[in-house]
């Protein structure tokens, strides 16, 4: 470090005989250098092969599901005769299980709006690039704010009587305040305190589609009514 | 030359003119060559030459978004087929998959393997979002490839849904019904949307044919224009992005 040449400033304006310079490193201080031991493959055959014996398992498990499951197929069309329940197709059945609580411009309209929309501004929210666990450092503090929240999101969902949003919200609230602190005790626990506020909430909102879209398909009958799914077919 | 090897064969096809003016290159024996092999392809070369190791690790991506593009590629070849036999009109279309079933060789195979694999794909779909979101593959420079997935999510959901219909059979009629319904309560705009989709007030022949043309055209079309920005910027932004990182490169002062 003792033979570093000094630094040696032109002041000039014309940017042909001494072009602007946009770093000045001082003597004293490298610039640091990033050296990368990452190992690299050739793409051919490390991954091409690869793509195509996932391509090929995609293939093969779909002709054998095709030969054995036969896609439904009930009678005509008939404007007249009215199926009880009529159901949306699976994916929407997590809606149409809102419908049940929620006035339709709500479940059908707001709700669905509210999701994309929440989808869409993830990677430009602040906290989903900074966040760390949720209880670490000053993390603490935020007890009683998220604690006021959830009461208030359960409070919500209970108030239409929307037991299929209100019980994974209280096992996910539950499970969120159970890792405060947990860094030091047991396996579940300190996993849970490396959560960050970002990941419970994705969480709680797959696992609120997820019981909803259960629910809609397999344990809704006639007039919406509760059944067990064993006490009648499911069309996909 | 008595030997006649499947090798030399090969070589020898690799080795006429022909041969030479559609592959450039020779076999890929060589770096160079699995290089060109790669560059020199139009639809490889959405790959860099080398990739990095890990990313071919199964629990990088758990493959995912490669399920939903293979699903899709089945979809566009037993899609293609299918129309062949169908005709979006009331009553023909119904009859079209009695026909299918009954008439058409394999006809419900390729049914059968056309509806499992658009299920496979809404699911993988899904799965392949809630894997970017936990590793946090949606950090910069990614952040409007999320967007990009997440309107390809939503054009999923509708080639799914539009397809739903075209069957014809009770299902698909309520089924379309009652998410239509649904669209209905939406204030301004709603009835508008509705009447525009359906091309009337009721799920009808209009509907059908209006469903059908979105399905086999418009979507499809969506589809393979955000699929080719959103594979593009993957690789423009670095590829596949698996779970966090620990800062395993140092950063040396030298």
């Amino acid at each position: 470090m003792s033979t570093v040449p000094p630094i040696d400033v032109v002041d000039s304006i014309d940017p042909v005989s001494v072009p602007r310079r946009i770093a000045l490193v001082r003597p004293d201080r490298r610039p640091a250098v990033r050296t990368t031991e990452e190992k690299y493959v050739m793409t051919f055959p490390n991954l091409i092969v690869r793509e195509v014996i996932l391509f090929q398992l995609v293939v093969i498990g779909l002709a054998l599901s095709a030969i054995v499951f036969d896609a439904p197929l009930e009678g005509i069309a008939n404007p007249l005769e009215t199926p009880n329940p009529a159901k949306a197709p699976w994916y929407f059945l997590g809606l149409q299980e809102l419908l049940h609580y929620f006035p339709p411009v709500v479940a059908g309209v707001l709700m669905p709006l509210l999701v994309v929309l929440a989808l869409v501004v993830i990677p430009y929210a602040r906290i989903n690039l900074t966040a760390g666990p949720l209880w670490a450092g000053s993390g603490a503090r935020r007890a009683p704010l998220l604690f006021l929240v959830g009461g208030a999101i359960v409070a919500l969902f209970a108030a239409f009587r929307c037991w299929p949003i209100v019980v994974p919200t209280v096992a996910v609230l539950l499970a969120m305040f159970a890792a405060r602190g947990g860094s030091s005790s047991g396996r579940v626990r300190s996993v849970l305190a490396k959560v960050t506020l970002p990941e419970w909430i994705m969480a709680w909102f797959a696992i609120v589609a997820t019981v909803l879209t259960v629910i809609g398909t397999f344990f809704r009958g006639p007039g919406w009514s509760f059944v067990w799914p064993w006490t009648r077919s499911v069309g996909f | 030359m008595t030997t006649l090897s499947l090798d030399s064969v090969f070589r020898r096809i690799r080795d006429t003119g022909v041969y030479r003016s559609i592959v450039r290159h020779g076999a890929a024996s060589t770096n160079r060559n699995r290089s060109l092999l790669v560059f020199e392809n139009l639809f490889l070369h959405v790959h860099p030459v080398k990739v990095r190791a890990r990313t071919l690790r199964f629990a990088h991506t758990y493959w995912l978004g490669g399920i939903a593009l293979a699903c899709a590629l089945v979809l566009v070849a037993t899609g293609v087929l299918l129309m062949f036999y169908y005709h979006p009109s009331v009553p023909q279309a119904y009859r079209d998959m009695k026909e299918l079933e009954f008439v058409v060789d394999n006809g419900l195979f390729l049914r059968n393997m056309h509806r499992w694999a658009a299920h496979v794909m809404v699911f993988a779909t899904f799965l392949h979002m809630m894997r970017v979101f936990f590793h946090r593959a949606y950090r910069p420079p990614r952040q409007f490839n999320w967007v990009v997935g997440v309107v390809l999510l939503l054009v999923t959901l509708l080639l799914s849904y539009t397809g739903y219909l075209l069957p014809w059979d009770q299902l698909a009629f309520w089924g379309v019904s009652v998410g239509t319904n649904m669209a209905k309560t939406a204030p301004l705009i709603g009835e508008k949307a509705r009447f525009l989709l359906l091309g009337g007030n009721i799920v009808s022949e209009n509907a059908l044919l209006r469903f059908y043309v979105l399905h086999c055209v418009v979507l499809p079309v969506a589809l393979l224009l955000m699929l080719s920005v959103h594979i593009w910027r993957v690789r423009k932004d670095g590829g596949v992005q698996g779970p966090p990182e620990s800062p395993t490169d140092r950063e040396e002062v030298r």
